[in-house]
């Protein structure tokens, strides 16, 4: 990682959320760095997970939310007219809780986006992209040999390794990740934080997580939800070892606020 | 404590802690004190006592080390708690080193005392002894209550125990120079007048530690010194 100054990838502005009349965000404004991984922390029904979805529109697809201000990336609205859904969500990968491979083939996991997206011309470099990929998400080793085998026969942490080799097989820009290790054991975790230390360097990674200790050793900065505000947000060492907010010292301390 | 922890054996953890540090504080004064009068009162078993005593501290110091890591090793602590942690440790190791130099003054007016029973070098200790002695109460008093500010008074203070000490230096040397007292009695006053230079000094460095407590930062002034008679030759 380079030491210059960060370089904003996404701009949040004054971003809400209203599901129905229920209003989950109040206007969030919030810089996510490049080559960053930002950690978004907060009690349940804070609305980090809330936010974290409207950096690739998924909550367009739930009934009734209505997303405001402006979220942008590279300096383009998200929210614009303009901009196709589909490929937004190419260049904004995302990894759930739970592992989610399709119930295909390894090789299939991995080179359904690339297809779909059209980014391989051939078989050979569909085969180079899967290839890639697995490596990059540290899989590779592990798995070269079954690339038929279902998805779904993989252990949990294999899984998650899977649907991140998924994300990024695209090429994205950004990738979302929703409490990726929650269901994983230590090892796993272990597994994942270390690639995501790796990939920070190409793309931008924010993460929705519950454990302060994991936001503590994976992220450079940390923001704390409460209520659908942001609280607080700054350089992880700082929110850890000094939060300038007594609602934050109490959430990462596990006080009674 | 502020706030209450949601699982309260951790509370509890950090209360023990606390309360070791408070044992740690109260007997590193109290060694302190003792070896500031037995010196000027010239008792010798007074002065073994104290000596025999020091292996307390040692111990409670231990205790403090393991307590902490155990803290740090199963609760994770952040933000206060985890500096409150640190905090400990580095006050525990401090205490335990003014224990340390109570002790050494302790020995070294033993050996005065054989050198010189009559008791005819004429040196007194006790205005910097008295000054010392305050600063680290008011230090302990400042971490048990959280005041930062109490904290930096003991800080700035450490000053005036710099010109006690240049002063009584430069005294001993002429006593030793006008050959008006025994050179190996005014070498051990020249140690014992250092050690409760450094106790002021450490009393500083518990300063910091509050400071660091309260605020998550060091303080940012540079401490004012004017220790003259530092030189590379005694230390």
């Amino acid at each position: 990682m380079n030491d210059t100054t960060p370089q904003v990838k996404i701009k949040a502005q004054g971003v809400t959320v209203h599901y129905g009349e229920a209003q989950a965000l109040h206007g969030i404004d919030l810089d996510l760095n490049a080559h960053e991984v930002t950690a978004l922390i907060g009690p349940s029904g804070c609305g980090k997970s809330t936010f974290l979805r409207c950096i690739n529109r998924m909550n367009d697809v739930i009934d009734g939310c209505k997303v405001g201000g402006l979220i942008a990336i590279d300096g383009q609205d998200i929210y614009d007219n303009s901009i196709d859904v589909v490929e937004l969500r190419a260049r904004v990968g995302m990894v759930f809780q739970k592992p989610n491979p399709f119930p295909k083939s390894i090789y299939d996991n991995v080179a359904y986006g690339p297809r779909i997206h059209g980014i391989a011309q051939n078989r050979d470099a569909l085969d180079a992209i899967v290839e890639k990929s697995l490596q990059r998400a540290g899989l590779w080793n592990e798995v070269k040999d079954r690339l038929s085998d279902s998805g779904t026969s993989l252990s949990g942490g294999q899984q998650q390794r899977l649907c991140i080799a998924r994300a990024i097989a695209v090429s994205p820009d950004v990738v979302l990740m929703d409490e990726p290790c929650s269901a994983l054991d230590p090892i796993a975790t272990a597994v994942i934080e270390e690639l995501m230390e790796e990939l920070r360097h190409d793309y931008t990674i924010v993460i929705v997580t519950h454990s302060m200790q994991q936001a503590a050793r994976i992220s450079q900065r940390t923001a704390y939800f409460h209520l659908g505000n942001l609280v607080e947000h700054g350089p992880t060492q700082q929110i850890f070892t000094n939060p300038e907010n007594q609602q934050t010292e109490a959430y990462i301390s596990g006080k009674i606020g | 404590m502020q706030d209450q922890h949601i699982v309260s054996s951790f509370d509890q953890e950090l209360d023990a802690l606390n309360q070791a540090i408070a044992r740690l504080g109260g007997l590193a004064e109290q060694q302190l004190a003792a070896t500031i009068t037995a010196t000027e009162s010239r008792e010798t078993s007074a002065l073994s006592a104290i000596i025999e005593k020091d292996q307390q501290l040692d111990q409670l110091e231990f205790e403090i080390n393991e307590k902490a890591i155990e803290i740090i090793a199963t609760r994770g602590p952040m933000a206060t708690d985890l500096r409150r942690i640190i905090s400990a440790l580095k006050i525990a190791a401090v205490l335990e080193r003014v224990g340390d130099l109570s002790k050494n003054i302790a020995k070294r007016t033993l050996v005065i005392i054989e050198k010189d029973a009559e008791n005819n070098s004429d040196v007194s200790i006790r205005r910097i002894a008295e000054t010392v002695q305050q600063m680290l109460h008011q230090v302990l008093d400042a971490y048990a209550t959280g005041d930062a500010k109490l904290a930096m008074d003991v800080w700035d203070r450490d000053l005036e125990v710099d010109q006690m000490h240049n002063s009584l230096f430069g005294e001993l040397l002429e006593n030793i120079a006008q050959q008006k007292a025994s050179p190996i009695v005014s070498s051990h006053y020249l140690f014992i007048a250092k050690n409760l230079e450094r106790i002021g000094d450490h009393t500083t460095n518990i300063a910091e530690q509050v400071y660091y407590l309260v605020h998550g930062a060091f303080p940012t002034d540079e401490r004012p010194k004017a220790d003259l008679a530092q030189s590379p030759d005694i230390d």
